[in-house]
């Protein structure tokens, strides 16, 4: 996979290409919406001399956990839904896991959705009137999976977020938490290439922002690939990668980890709980030190 | 995703919404049972028709004075006479003729000790005319060709006129003043039934005709002539053969200036039965709309089902449902709202059908059941199929976006 470098910051030194296929790979992608005067570009790129999108570039490898940040308006949920495969760019290329998504109809769209990537939404999306671990298999009913099969695997993924006692729960008897580790189960019940979520803890109290976050921890340090999409810095802080964007374009992209290896928050989790913001967290670290 | 866990999900999404999914079904369930209902009604008044028309026997030949039909050319009009029924009792001429009974028809008030019964129907007939229109005694017996040329008097007497007259006694030999003139009672019929609906043909007496022209109508013309075939295949050879003879006798030549109708009891059935059938037909069409109304009713429950759900079309688009599983699943809905509704609908009919409507017991059809029941699930498929594609058509981040 050869992509010519078009960052206005410097890549990191292991995305240049080489090595495995990357799980995601974006090339000079466009989204525009509207036409003529009333056009937004919602994603651009940088210009070149003639004012022309350049579009965005973006790779990310296998077992990496990339925070995407920037403000309303920034092109960050754009994004987001054209990784997802829930909207279509309207130019340039998407290889998700190898495959050129823009040639895909309909019907394959919906199974790469539902083997590749694994959803994760601001507002939980669990699916109304439906128990938790009905929830959970939904996308294994959807795949084709045995019921029995389906009923075990839905109950090994609610345990990893620590709700097997839930099972039977509808989501309106689940607090805010609860329903986002349901989301977060479901969404890793198929075992996807990537799970990809969008501003996970932007409705959760500091609490359960932090219990959803250690679940992706953990997951992202079983080699699971997360892209995360927030405003937050103190969300942000767990990803092993920040990609900022502004209007549109690639603004920043740090690393604050290496992709072989644990998430930041698990590579030496007293030094990354002193420095948390959350006023929960930091009341247990005064009461730590004053010991 | 099997089609159980597609069913599955349909249940939960109709039950979420009982009272809507409810009422919804109650449009499919008046509907269908509208439909075999009214189906029902129709064909049991065409069946109580055609039984109170075979009752009068099937072999039976009607003739009647008069133009036979609005394109006759017949300039005058010759009553008919004994001398005509005379003439189509030869055997020669008319080889398929077994009987021939004039008749002369009044009605009269009867007198039995201080009882009054005004007779709807009292004939003055031949012996024949027992057997041509189906009328058999249960107790005593016919009068008899010797009575007839004696002009006795004497008659059998209908169940209802009994029953007025005499209560729950026995009529035979009693003496029944008719009109000024005394009757004896020599037998009493069995009953026909309700018959055609505007008359009783029970409510009669039957005497010789002599006897009954002689008090009563005076030796002038018949009301009409009774005629048997020898059997109910005979009646088209035996019609021609009246046709013949009674030109002959009225000294007509030509077959479209005939001056008397000959008309057969299976002519007049499949009259009434198509009268009938336009009716049923009439009826259904009603119920058909009704059914067609409940249609309209499940695609406009689903387009809000679907408008409703948006977001969580979105959800499950963006966990990997295909397009067919979506499609399925609000098909599925509309489908089992038309079949409970339908199911229901038939039970409801089935019923119904067993209580007397205006005066009619409804028959069911068969194939009524079955297809107003398949019509029902293929009006869920049909009008289903419109919200569903709309559904399965949503794009997943529109329909995510949905609030």
């Amino acid at each position: 996979m050869r992509l010519r470098s078009r960052r206005s910051v410097p890549p990191p030194a292991d995305q240049r290409p080489s090595g495995p296929i990357p799980v995601l790979a974006v090339h000079r992608l466009v989204k525009t919406y509207g036409h003529g005067d009333a056009a937004v570009h919602a994603l651009s790129g940088p210009f070149d001399a003639q004012g022309r999108e350049q579009g965005v570039d973006l790779t990310i490898h296998q077992g990496d956990f990339v925070a995407v940040m920037g403000s309303s308006g920034s092109g960050k949920s754009t994004l987001m839904n054209i990784l997802g495969c829930l909207d279509a760019p309207t130019s340039g290329r998407y290889l998700l896991d190898g495959i050129d998504v823009g040639g895909l109809d309909e019907h394959q769209l919906s199974l790469v959705r539902n083997r590749k990537i694994g959803f994760i939404f601001q507002s939980f999306n669990l699916v109304p009137r439906t128990t938790a671990v009905a929830q959970v298999e939904l996308p294994l009913a959807y795949a084709g999976v045995k019921a029995a099969e389906r009923r075990r695997r839905a109950m090994a993924a609610l345990t990893l977020v620590g709700l097997a006692d839930r099972a039977d729960h509808r989501p309106n008897e689940l607090s805010g938490g609860q329903q986002q580790r349901v989301a977060v189960a479901r969404a890793l019940v198929t075992a996807p290439a990537m799970l990809l979520a969008d501003e996970p803890t932007g409705n959760l109290d500091s609490r359960s922002t932090d219990d959803v976050l250690a679940i992706v921890d953990r997951l992202n340090a079983a080699g699971r690939t997360v892209v995360l999409i927030t405003h937050e810095d103190e969300v942000a802080r767990h990803a092993k990668r920040v990609i900022r964007l502004v209007d549109g374009q690639i603004y920043e992209d740090v690393r604050q980890a290496p992709v072989d290896g644990p998430p930041p928050a698990l590579l030496d989790p007293d030094d990354f709980a002193s420095h948390t913001l959350h006023l929960h967290a930091v009341k247990a670290n005064q009461i730590g030190a004053a010991r | 995703m099997n089609p159980f866990q597609t069913l599955r999900f349909a249940f939960g999404g109709l039950a979420a919404n009982k009272v809507r999914s409810g009422l919804t079904m109650l449009g499919i369930l008046i509907g269908v049972a509208a439909v075999i209902l009214l189906l029902a009604v129709g064909n049991g008044s065409s069946q109580a028709v055609k039984d109170a028309i075979s009752a009068l026997g099937t072999n039976a030949l009607t003739v009647s004075s008069g133009a036979g039909s609005s394109t006759s050319t017949a300039t005058s009009t010759k009553p008919l006479t004994v001398a005509d029924a005379r003439a189509l009792a030869d055997p020669t001429q008319a080889p398929d003729i077994k009987g021939v009974a004039p008749e002369v028809t009044t009605s009269q008030t009867a007198l039995y000790q201080g009882t009054s019964h005004t007779v709807s129907s009292i004939v003055g007939t031949y012996p024949a005319y027992f057997e041509a229109s189906n009328s058999k005694v249960t107790s005593g017996d016919y009068f008899s060709d010797d009575d007839v040329l004696n002009s006795r008097k004497v008659a059998v007497i209908g169940t209802t006129t009994a029953t007025d007259l005499f209560g729950t006694d026995s009529p035979i030999g009693k003496v029944v003043t008719i009109g000024g003139t005394p009757f004896t009672i020599v037998g009493e019929l069995a009953s026909k039934g309700s018959g055609t609906g505007f008359q009783d043909p029970d409510d009669t007496i039957i005497a010789p005709l002599p006897t009954v022209q002689n008090a009563f109508t005076g030796f002038g013309s018949l009301n009409q002539i009774l005629v048997e075939a020898n059997s109910a295949d005979a009646t088209t050879n035996a019609q021609s053969e009246i046709t013949t003879i009674l030109m002959g006798q009225h000294g007509i030549t030509s077959p479209t200036a005939v001056d008397f109708r000959v008309s057969s009891q299976t002519q007049l059935l499949s009259t009434r039965t198509s009268t009938n059938q336009t009716f049923t037909v009439l009826l259904g069409a009603v119920a058909a709309i009704s059914l067609l109304v409940g249609g309209i009713g499940i695609t406009n429950i689903m387009l809000v089902t679907v408008t409703e759900r948006t977001r969580e079309i979105g959800i499950r688009k963006a966990i990997g449902a295909p397009k067919s599983v979506i499609l399925g699943q609000f098909l599925a809905e509309s489908t089992l709202l038309s079949l409970v509704g339908g199911g229901l609908g038939v039970a409801a009919a089935l019923i119904g059908a067993h209580f007397t409507i205006v005066g009619i017991k409804p028959v069911v059809i068969p194939e009524s059941v079955y297809g107003a029941f398949g019509i029902a699930v293929a009006i869920g498929l049909f009008f289903g199929s419109y919200p569903a594609s709309r559904a399965a058509g949503l794009r997943p981040i529109e329909a995510l976006r949905h609030e």
